[in-house]
């Protein structure tokens, strides 16, 4: 795959198709890839990687990219084609401006499963067909691929590739996902012990603000939460009901509109079961309102900017569901 | 140099607790972070903590004053600095370099009163590194992860616990504690530190030549280009020092409070004309300068890092100050 | 349940100025009663009530809100409270996700004809929030009265 993808990416640039790439640059250890722009075949040739660390979502940083001159190629994984989709949907990205290749996925791999695996001192990794060839300060280890994978790729809601001017191996299918059983695990709990649950995970917040930066939903120009006159602080974590404010109103900011990439919590610093929250969103507005898949098309009405006659009150959370 | 057997390090963290607050490095909801100990809390098996030792002396909020009104009178009353001693332990020889770089700051005419109390209550006992992460880089930079350092420093092998008093504070420390033995520790295998892939940067460049001439580095433009400006790296960072003074409206009064910055944050030293970093070039060109030649400039070539690698483990996107250093005497990104 | 007889909630009522706001005028020209400490807080249209308005309210020391605007159907900009609707929806199920106790949230339809509704409805919603208790799950420390 690597080596189909830095060709792709060189001769866009020889032919002129397009003036810079977006992909990855390669780090000291494998898995620690940087998103890089290049301007020059040479330079993809040398620089460029695509291994299955290269695990974050491009799109949004075709926001910025697609209001500079040129043309800039992309390549993106299914799931970013639906951020992809979705920024488009809201008019945050010049889709003339890009040229999207598509990338087939089977999932990325992340260095805190190979953590979770208990290897420690990860030096360097070697991919070697559905195996990874691990080498740490400490020993050689060869494990599955899938293992290693980043947990949000057990869960994958599907494999399309959206919107795409080419794409780099087969189309895929949407995928029977298990992706709403955490909080379906959640729900059954008593509210004494959820309370406990996302007290525990949300006292960690640095309130660092990465989850909201990368978020391809994140989009606007100037958060709520920088505005200092919003009397809300965006860079200290001085009281629970802070921590609690900023995650209840982000997530409440992004519903309908995030197409569940797990984005925020693959770069929570304090592991924090970020995307927990936008599920719980999504799987109650599937339940509500109908199916919908935020990036999944073009057309949809998105169910935070729509209404039926009929829905259903607020008392169906207030009184319980069961009536009581 | 005293010894005691590690089976039963719980007794030897409640003999230190019965006299004074102890931290230890835990797992707390599943993170590893330094704690208040008590009894059942047991020592994290990660190398090190996700948020740095420098919480314990710079905390990431901190109150400062309370204002009430009530009529028409304004009663202010300033937060008391801390005055009961604390031990911390389990530090590691790059956290505890790190409370070096952040003296040379805060300790410096005028001395920040709030950190020095908790600098002159604490005793810092340090723990010597044998398993090493890849992303370690602290003997580049002059640390010793085997002779950590701080009040105590402690060494484990095998079964035991060896503690080496450094100062007067740590030995009083190890006077308070009964039962310890007398014992030598054997050395220690260093062969893993020869294999870090990270232990031959040099960072004296940086020091030595024009300040300008970093600054307008053609890197930046291109490095800063992936950063999505978030505060990760800072709020891991160990050296990482800037800091806000906000006022929270409490409803009835004002809460003055200060509270970790990061020079990533568009609002980062905010003026009355605006931003003087419009851009996230700027910025990240700020945070690294910093730490890579202004810090050095201004004290005595001492580099404003420590090694640890926590920002290489944290950034999402995998930027980092070894790549940006890197990238820096290269001249190219 | 064990009532809790010293304690007064303080509840919020955020209400719309075409319907409920009225509503709450014609309790009082009526003579209703409801109780003293809820506190109400116009709206142009129940869908200007943005979520940070309900936590900041409780942040400040709220123990119940509830928001009342126009019958579905009857809003005075057409369609302002069916968008409310699935607002409040959404974030009330959120924040029972959360562990937040979900009797301390409601929205009720009340019209401007309404006002023996409007008391009722506070009246009621008061009950519910004083055999609750204090708001202890979202309340902010700092903001609490020594």
């Amino acid at each position: 795959m690597q080596s189909r993808v830095i060709e792709k990416a060189a001769s866009l640039l020889e032919s002129g198709a397009c003036t810079r790439v977006l992909g990855w640059k390669a780090g000291a250890f494998f898995y620690d890839v940087t998103p890089a722009v290049f301007t020059c075949a040479q330079e993809v040739r040398e620089q460029m990687v695509f291994n299955p660390f290269c695990g974050a979502n491009l799109s949004k940083y075709l926001i910025a990219e697609s209001r500079k001159e040129g043309r800039i190629a992309v390549f993106l994984k299914p799931c970013d084609t639906f951020s992809f989709v979705q920024l488009q949907k809201e008019h945050r990205i010049a889709r003339d401006k890009v040229w999207a290749v598509g990338v087939q996925c089977r999932g990325m791999c992340d260095i805190d499963s190979l953590k979770e695996l208990g290897l420690k001192g990860v030096t360097a990794v070697e991919e070697a067909e559905d195996d990874l060839r691990v080498t740490t300060l400490y020993q050689e280890k060869t494990i599955s691929r899938k293992e290693a994978l980043s947990p949000r790729c057990h869960t994958c809601k599907s494999r399309k590739l959206l919107d795409c001017d080419e794409l780099i191996g087969d189309q895929g299918q949407d995928l029977p996902s298990s992706r709403f059983a955490q909080v379906e695990a959640l729900e059954a709990m008593t509210p004494e012990e959820r309370f406990a649950f996302w007290r525990g995970e949300l006292s960690k917040c640095i309130r660092c603000n990465a989850c909201r930066n990368v978020c391809p939903a994140c989009s606007c120009e100037k958060c709520v939460f920088d505005n200092p006159n919003s009397g809300v602080q965006n860079k200290a974590a001085a009281s629970s009901f802070e921590e609690n404010l900023f995650h209840i109103i982000r997530a409440f900011h992004v519903a309908g509109r995030c197409t569940d990439c797990g984005e925020c919590t693959r770069v929570c610093p304090q592991h924090i079961p970020l995307h927990l929250l936008n599920r719980k969103f999504i799987k109650d507005m599937n339940e509500f309102y109908g199916p919908y898949q935020a990036g999944g098309d073009f057309d949809a009405k998105p169910p935070m900017l729509a209404f039926t006659l009929d829905d259903p009150e607020a008392s169906i959370i207030t009184n319980g569901r069961d009536g009581q | 140099m005293k010894t005691w057997k590690l089976s039963t390090l719980d007794a030897l963290f409640a003999a230190i607790a019965g006299k004074q607050t102890l931290y230890i490095p835990a797992d707390v909801a599943g993170q590893p972070v330094f704690a208040r100990w008590e009894p059942g809390l047991a020592m994290t098996r990660a190398l090190n903590t996700g948020r740095s030792a420098k919480d314990l002396f710079f905390p990431q909020v901190e109150d400062l004053a309370r204002f009430r009104v009530a009529g028409k009178t304004v009663s202010v009353s300033p937060a008391q600095a801390l005055q009961e001693p604390f031990v911390i332990f389990g530090v590691r020889a790059c956290d505890c370099r790190s409370f070096d770089i952040l003296d040379s700051v805060f300790l410096a005419e005028p001395a920040d009163t709030f950190y020095q109390a908790r600098r002159e209550q604490a005793t810092v006992v340090t723990l010597a590194c044998s398993q090493p992460e890849e992303t370690c880089f602290c003997t580049s930079l002059g640390i010793d992860p085997q002779a950590p350092g701080g009040d105590v420093s402690c060494w484990m092998a095998e079964d035991t616990l060896y503690l080496q008093a450094n100062t007067e504070k740590g030995e009083a420390l190890l006077a308070s504690l009964p039962r310890l033995e007398d014992g030598e520790k054997p050395d220690a295998d260093s062969s893993v530190f020869d294999k870090l892939p990270l232990k031959d940067l040099d960072f004296s460049a940086f020091s030595g030549k024009a300040l300008m001439d970093w600054f307008n580095s053609p890197v930046w433009e291109r490095l800063s280009q992936s950063c999505l400006g978030c505060g990760s790296c800072t709020f891991v960072c160990p050296t990482c020092q800037c800091y806000d003074v906000r006022d929270f409206d409490t409803g009835h009064g004002v809460q003055r409070y200060r509270c970790w910055d990061s020079c990533m944050y568009s609002d980062f030293t905010m003026m009355a004309h605006g931003t003087n970093r419009p851009t996230q070039k700027e910025r990240f060109r700020q945070r690294f300068m910093h730490k890579l030649v202004y810090h050095p400039n201004n004290h005595g070539g001492q580099i404003g890092c420590v090694g640890c690698g926590r920002c290489l483990q944290k950034c999402p996107i995998s930027m980092n100050i070894v790549k940006v250093a890197n990238a820096l005497k290269e001249g190219k990104a | 349940m064990q009532v809790n007889e010293t304690f007064t909630p303080t509840i919020v009522a955020f209400c719309c100025n075409w319907c409920s706001y009225a509503g709450a005028d014609l309790s009082g020209t009526n003579r209703l009663q409801y109780p003293a400490n809820v506190k109400i807080i116009r709206i142009p249209c129940s869908c200007r009530l943005n979520p940070m308005f309900i936590l900041r309210a409780f942040q400040r020391g709220a123990d119940g809100v509830i928001l009342c605007g126009c019958h579905p159907g009857d809003c005075h900009y057409t369609t302002g409270n069916y968008y409310a609707r699935r607002r409040m929806t959404l974030l009330f199920s959120l924040l029972d996700f959360m562990g937040i106790e979900r009797e301390r949230t409601r929205v009720e339809w009340v019209s401007a004809a309404e006002g023996a509704k409007f008391a009722a409805t506070m009246n009621d919603f008061t009950q519910t929030i004083t055999r609750l208790g204090p708001n202890r799950r979202l309340e902010d420390l700092r903001c609490k009265v020594e």
